[in-house]
This record gives structure tokens, C-alpha cells and sequence, in this order.
């Protein structure tokens, strides 16, 4: 039997166009050993969580630059968990204000990176969410 | 979930059921097998449609085209897998097919679905036939695969499409290139896109001149690891000459055209016998893969660790050849054992 690999959906919601982050972090999930799926900028709640679906992934990473992650990420949170998907982890990455990280996790978001933040770091803490 | 009505669930149209179980066949579970048996039956009902072509020719984008032209225009139901290569060295893989399918989203006619190509050669996965038995089961009309970008060997495609596309785009090698053996012979279709580059005439023209040099009338196989051609069948029926379409597959020039030459080319093989002839060798070198790695573990299930590690020392020490060692495996070595 082929080992159960994790599979990461990389997704960019909202307006901006910057997917610099994004690749970014692809980038190293790859290295990681993980399967990403990415799916490129300006994608819908609605995008997200049907792409979700169909590739049945573990974690969900979302790419939020524009200021708007207090109305995408629960959103896409719903979503998920309509399609009957609400054991996948969901981790942002992005420009979020201080105040509203205690929001976010209280919503279910599993972490939350800002500028800086290290690609280990994420690495693990993704590990550790699917192995809990 | 319990299988069985995971099962049940797929066929009922269930999509979430759908894709756990795609991922439970892909990882080969035991649990995946069981569903793929009971799943099994209801296969043999979807046109097969491969794309193929090297990285960058636009085979994502035309895939999301002709989907497009099968929803809008035949009302089919179309399933997509898309196969993207696999770190040889860490194993991860970054699949971005999707990126160019945005258009088929919100659609429940449609499903996508990446694939890693975790290691296999030849331009698909271990596990690309079984996943596409799992949506032909769930009622999928027309699947369509996506390989790697192909070099010039990754012909596997052909052994599981019943209607092969290659993709071409404006200059990318001349008419030598066009000549090699490899990727151009398993064409059943072949797509020029891009066909608003400048170049495309040359293009043409060297595909065009390959195909006067030869269409093939011979169909190969790899049988028990041994090249076997069989003739294709012949000779009332006409010999299927791959048309050339001119595409630009962001924004639908030429689709239409496209899709009428693949429907044509579905009920020429099924006319022909070639379908059957196709499905037979498909499931046939399927058959084979299985057997070999089925074979494989049970080898290794029994053999004792430290005999396969003495003879493998040998093989290190060249003592024995590879084909001596396996030769005591596999039946003992009669000086040491008696």
C-alpha cells in the first residue's frame, strides 16, 4: 500500500494579485514531500471549497493580502463544512491584523502566518493538525 | 463512511463519496480495491479521451475548452483527470492544471481531479486507469486525461485513451522532430494550438509531411515486456488518418472543429473494431501490472531478509549477475540447500 500523502490545496481568494506568498509556500509543501494543488488568483469562497472537494485534500492553505479574510474566511469555512468536508484544516497566510487572529481561530482557522513567517514552521504545524 | 455504501454512494451521484474514494484507489488501499470490484462492473461505458504534448503547448487550457463544448453544446458529463509530475526526489509535487479550468467551476456536470505522478515513467500514474474505472462507474461520459508535459517517450497515454490528442504549439523542433519515433505515432488526433503564434505554418507543414511519410497500420503493445504489434484491423475499413486542427485554446477558435474529429474518430474505432481492440489491450497490460506487482510482494513476503540480503552482497561483490541471483532466488541454489 502507497503511503497516504498529504494533499494541500493552495488557493488565492479576493481581488489582490499578489501570489508571490503563495507559490512561495507551494513551493515548500512540495519540498516537504506533500502534494499541493494550486489553483491561481481570484478564486471565489465558492472555488475554493469546490476544488476542495474534488481533490479531497487535508489542509486548505489560503493566500489573503486585500483585508478581507473577516468575510472570505469564514465563508469558505461554511462552505467546507456544507460539503460535508469540516475535518479539512484551514490555514492563512497573509497581511491580519493582531485583533483579528483570536476571531480566526475561534472560527476554526488552524494558523495563521504573517511576513516573516518561516516555511518550517508551517510545515510542521501542518503535520501536527493532520496527525491530531 | 463503510465502503460498501461508499459504494453505493458514488453511484448514487454522491461527489464527496466520489472523491474519498478516488483518493482511497490512489493510495491502493485495500479498502480501494474492494470498492474498484464492486465498482467494476459498471465501467465500459466512457469515451477515453487522452491529451498529451509537451510542457507549455496549452494542453490544460484546451482541456478546459473542449470541456466547455461537451457541457454546453452535447449536455455529457465530463470528469478530468489531470497528471502532473511527482519530485523524484522528495516525493511532493505542485499540481497546477486548475489554474487553467477556472471556467468549469460551479459546474456539477464537471469534475477535476490532480494527480502526482508519484514516481511512474511513461507520463501517467500507477493508479490513472484505476481512477478513471472509478468515473467511468459513476457515470461519467466523456473522461478526459491529462498526461505530464511529454517528452517524446510518454506514450502510455495511448495503452488507456480510445482517442489520443497530441498537442502541438508553433516552434517547438522541426521536421526531424517530427519524424522520431514516440509521441507523434500515437496520435489520433493532432492539435496544432497557439495557432495564432507566428510559425504555425511550418508547423503544419512538418506534421503534415510526417503523416504522408507514414500513418501507422500497425498498432504495438508491450506484452509479457515484449513489443508485439498487432495489426490494426483492416482492410474494408478505412485506414484512420489523424486529422490536423488548428487551435487557440483561449479563446475556443477551432474547438467545435475539434470535438466533431473525435467523435468521428470514436465511431470510426467502434466501427472498425478497434475500440475492442483498445479495451482488450488495456485491460490486458492492466491485468499484467497487477499481476507483476502482486507477484513482486508475495515474493518478498516469503523470502527470507536475510538470504535476499546475502545474494544481493553477491550481486555488490560480483560474484553473481542479477540474472544468476535471481535465478537462486527463485528456485534455490541446489549446491547450498541439498
Amino acid at each position: 500500500m502507497a503511503e497516504k500523502k498529504i494533499r494541500v490545496l493552495v488557493a488565492k481568494p479576493g481581488l489582490d494579485g499578489h501570489d508571490r506568498g503563495a507559490k512561495v509556500v507551494a513551493r515548500a509543501l512540495r519540498d516537504a514531500g506533500m502534494e499541493v494543488i494550486y489553483t491561481g488568483l481570484r478564486q471565489t469562497p465558492e472555488m475554493i471549497a469546490e476544488a476542495a472537494l474534488q481533490e479531497d485534500v487535508d489542509v486548505v492553505g489560503l493566500s489573503i493580502l486585500s483585508g478581507a479574510h473577516m468575510a472570505l474566511a469564514p465563508r469558505i469555512l461554511e462552505l467546507l463544512k456544507a460539503n460535508g468536508q469540516e475535518d479539512v484544516r484551514v490555514f492563512i497566510g497573509g497581511i491580519i491584523p493582531d485583533e483579528d487572529m483570536p476571531r480566526l481561530k475561534e472560527m476554526g482557522i488552524a494558523g495563521i502566518y504573517g511576513p516573516g513567517a518561516s516555511t518550517e514552521d508551517i510545515i510542521r504545524q501542518i503535520r501536527e493538525a493532520i496527525n491530531k | 463512511m463503510r465502503n460498501t455504501s461508499l459504494t453505493q454512494s458514488v453511484l448514487e451521484g454522491n461527489r464527496l463519496a466520489l472523491s474519498r474514494l478516488l483518493t482511497q484507489v490512489e493510495n491502493e488501499s485495500s479498502d480501494g480495491r474492494a470498492a474498484l470490484a464492486e465498482l467494476f462492473p459498471h465501467t465500459g461505458r466512457a469515451h477515453l479521451i487522452g491529451v498529451t504534448g509537451a510542457p507549455g503547448t496549452g494542453k490544460s487550457s484546451l482541456v478546459n475548452q473542449l470541456t466547455l463544448y461537451y457541457r454546453k453544446q452535447q449536455d455529457k458529463r465530463v470528469a478530468i483527470i489531470a497528471v502532473d509530475p511527482s519530485s523524484p526526489f522528495t516525493g511532493g509535487a505542485v499540481l497546477g492544471d486548475r489554474v487553467r479550468m477556472r471556467d468549469l467551476s460551479g459546474d456539477n456536470g464537471v469534475f477535476i481531479r490532480s494527480m502526482a505522478s508519484r514516481g511512474s515513467v511513461g507520463g501517467l500514474a500507477q493508479t490513472t486507469a484505476a481512477l478513471v474505472q472509478v468515473f467511468d462507474a459513476a457515470g461519467y461520459e466523456i473522461i478526459i486525461i491529462e498526461t505530464v508535459g511529454a517528452g517524446q517517450g510518454e506514450v502510455e497515454i495511448a495503452r488507456l485513451a480510445h482517442t489520443t490528442l497530441v498537442v502541438e504549439a508553433p516552434g517547438l523542433g522541426d521536421d526531424i522532430q517530427a519524424i522520431k519515433a514516440g509521441i507523434l505515432e500515437i496520435a489520433d488526433v493532432l492539435v496544432i494550438n497557439k495557432a495564432d503564434r507566428p510559425g504555425v505554418e511550418n508547423t503544419e507543414r512538418a506534421l503534415r509531411s510526417t503523416l504522408e511519410l507514414a500513418h501507422p497500420t500497425k498498432r504495438v503493445f508491450r506484452h509479457h515486456g515484449q513489443a508485439m504489434s498487432i495489426d490494426a484491423p483492416e482492410p474494408d475499413s478505412k485506414i484512420w488518418i489523424p486529422p490536423i486542427h488548428k487551435t487557440i485554446a483561449t479563446d475556443g477558435t477551432g474547438i467545435a472543429e475539434l470535438a466533431d474529429s473525435i467523435a468521428r474518430h470514436a465511431a470510426h474505432i467502434r466501427q472498425n473494431g478497434d475500440w475492442a481492440v483498445r479495451d482488450r489491450a488495456r485491460l490486458g497490460s492492466e491485468l499484467e501490472a497487477v499481476l507483476q506487482s502482486e507477484l513482486m510482494k508475495r515474493f518478498f513476503d516469503r523470502v527470507q531478509k536475510e538470504k535476499y540480503e546475502a545474494v544481493m552482497e553477491q550481486v555488490i561483490q560480483r560474484n553473481l549477475s542479477p540474472y544468476e541471483a535471481v535465478n537462486q532466488l527463485l528456485n534455490g541454489n541446489p549446491n547450498q540447500e541439498k
